[in-house]
């Protein structure tokens, strides 16, 4: 299963080793990531596949939301499928 | 792989726009659930629906973390109670409303529609002690909804029922006075009522439902006025190309809930009610959209042509995106609950002949209009009848929902919190139509040739 995480703020320091330490430590594989400066907010967005993903998914939510708060950044983890729908037929 | 631009699409629609799962609604049949002492009939209900809505409110709790979209109600309804109290002895329905009230709170769900009767040819005996026992029914509970069919296109207007539903609304109104009559918030009056309805407080669980279902209504005033704003000037080709876009991607969206809802609870999945429902939130409103085709102000002239396009918009990006819209699908026009609706009625710009005219193009009917406290009764059964007939002979589904709010005056303002919102009193013609009202009996069906 892949789920889509994005991160949206002010850019600094450590942004993706803050996100990938905790991705590394809950075993979920990065599979693409992008980052871009949108409407002056810095905002990167990480493909992830979560089914080898050793804690529970709400967790890794959790965990992530809590790095975001932080670093002074929106972090967000979502199933990949509700864009899908929106923009894929 | 999805483009950036898609992904902050979404989250701006879901984080500014104010796009959101309005209702995950389960429908459960109580047929079962009959029987003669009244007592045990409550406690079938009350085990049933608990059993069956037992994971309703966790399940979808976790469907909005993992997908991050917010679901703000999780409800049920039910099949309409008249039906299934009619087999027993006693007259005393309103402990069936608190039967379904309990349960509501076990599995915690915030309402529990279906305390309704389907009387638009005529009463049983169970309809009639149902009707009767709405305004204790309603008064003495916080969750349960109550609705009652009074017309159809096939059968036409039930005139008995709709004078006896004045009464019944002025009840409620009474009863519930030290709490701006809260009660009559609860009560929709339908004519063309539908099965499958997902949104309260007019939902129950229609005779050709299956055993259990989940429906599931989305919402987005918000993200069609967004979009709206990005085609300014342009034509109304392009308005309707731009709604039914947005509609698009909406429903694919609730789709995908209704399904992942249904796979997890493990009960089929019936239809995406693609309404746009407003809240009284800034940035939620129905009447901004229309606003921002071009109208200084919702209810001026204009309105029931641009409400028109709207509606139908809605409704043809909605049916490409999924193959089961049902429900009410379309846009509501409830004055309460919708920002722009409330500024409108303030300034004068919409009066509730406006409001009646704009129920021929729009979904569902006249919703949360309060009016003053000493209207009577024959008046409220007027209004009724002129909503009826609406519906009946344009085929569409017509509602009243109708506050008469006890001890206030035309520009008074009633607050019924939350979802609910606040009104301003409402101005109603002074003129009476009791004898057009006492006379009784069924308007007849309406022909369906000689269209003009």
């Amino acid at each position: 299963m892949r789920a889509i995480i994005t991160v949206i703020g002010n850019d600094r320091v450590g942004i993706i080793a803050g996100v990938s330490n905790i991705l590394a430590a809950t075993n979920v594989n990065i599979l693409d990531i992008t980052q871009t400066i949108m409407q002056d907010v810095f905002t990167m967005i990480t493909l992830v596949e979560i089914s080898k993903c050793n804690i529970p998914f709400l967790d890794l939510s959790e965990r992530l939301e809590n790095k975001g708060v932080e670093m002074g950044l929106r972090i967000q983890i979502q199933h990949e499928d509700i864009f899908n729908s929106m923009h894929r037929i | 792989m999805l483009r950036p631009f898609e992904i902050i699409e979404t989250l701006e629609m879901i984080e500014k726009e104010n796009l959101d799962i309005r209702t995950i609604t389960m429908g459960i049949s109580l047929r079962d659930c009959c029987h003669p002492d009244i007592n045990i009939s409550c406690q079938k209900i009350y085990d049933k629906i608990t059993r069956y809505a037992e994971k309703l409110v966790i399940t979808g709790a976790n469907i909005e973390k993992e997908y991050g979209i917010p679901i703000i109600n999780k409800r049920i309804s039910v099949t309409p109670i008249a039906l299934i109290a009619e087999s027993c002895d006693s007259a005393d329905y309103a402990k069936f409303a608190l039967a379904m009230d309990r349960a509501a709170n076990t599995v915690g769900v915030n309402f529990i529609g279906g305390f309704s009767a389907l009387v638009h040819k005529g009463y049983t005996n169970g309809d009639r002690k149902l009707i009767a026992s709405i305004p204790e029914a309603l008064s003495t509970t916080n969750k349960v909804c109550s609705s009652v069919n009074i017309a159809s296109t096939k059968a036409g207007i039930n005139m008995d029922a709709v004078a006896e539903m004045g009464i019944i609304i002025k009840k409620c109104a009474e009863l519930t006075a030290d709490n701006n009559a809260l009660a009559c918030a609860k009560l929709v009056v339908f004519a063309n009522a539908v099965e499958d309805n997902p949104f309260m407080a007019g939902a129950f669980h229609g005779i050709g439902e299956p055993e259990c279902v989940i429906n599931v209504g989305v919402s987005g005033p918000g993200v069609v006025k967004c979009a709206l704003e990005k085609v300014k000037g342009a034509d109304f080709g392009t308005v309707s190309e731009t709604i039914k876009k947005t509609a698009f991607k909406i429903t694919r969206m609730g789709e995908l809930v209704a399904r992942e809802a249904s796979r997890r609870l493990n009960v089929p999945f019936g239809i995406v009610d693609l309404s746009l429902a407003p809240t009284p939130a800034i940035g939620d409103s129905v009447a901004h959209i229309l606003e921002e085709m071009g109208l200084e102000k919702c209810g001026t002239h204009g309105t029931t042509a641009a409400l028109a396009l709207l509606n139908d918009a809605v409704k043809k990006g909605g049916v490409m995106a999924s193959s089961y819209v049902g429900g009410l699908s379309g846009a509501f026009i409830p004055v309460s609950e919708d920002a722009g609706m409330i500024s409108s009625v303030e300034c004068g710009a919409l009066s509730l002949e406006k409001l009646e005219a704009m129920t021929c193009v729009c979904s569902v009917g006249l919703d949360m209009i309060v009016v003053p406290g000493d209207t009577s009764a024959d008046t409220i059964s007027a209004i009724i009848a002129d909503e009826a007939a609406i519906g009946v002979v344009n085929t569409k589904t017509t509602a009243v929902r109708i506050i008469p709010a006890p001890g206030k005056k035309v520009g008074d303002i009633v607050e019924f919190g939350g979802l609910l919102g606040y009104a301003p009193v409402m101005k109603v013609n002074s003129y009476g139509s009791a004898d057009f009202i006492k006379r009784g009996g069924r308007i007849p069906a309406p022909l369906h040739s000689l269209k003009n």
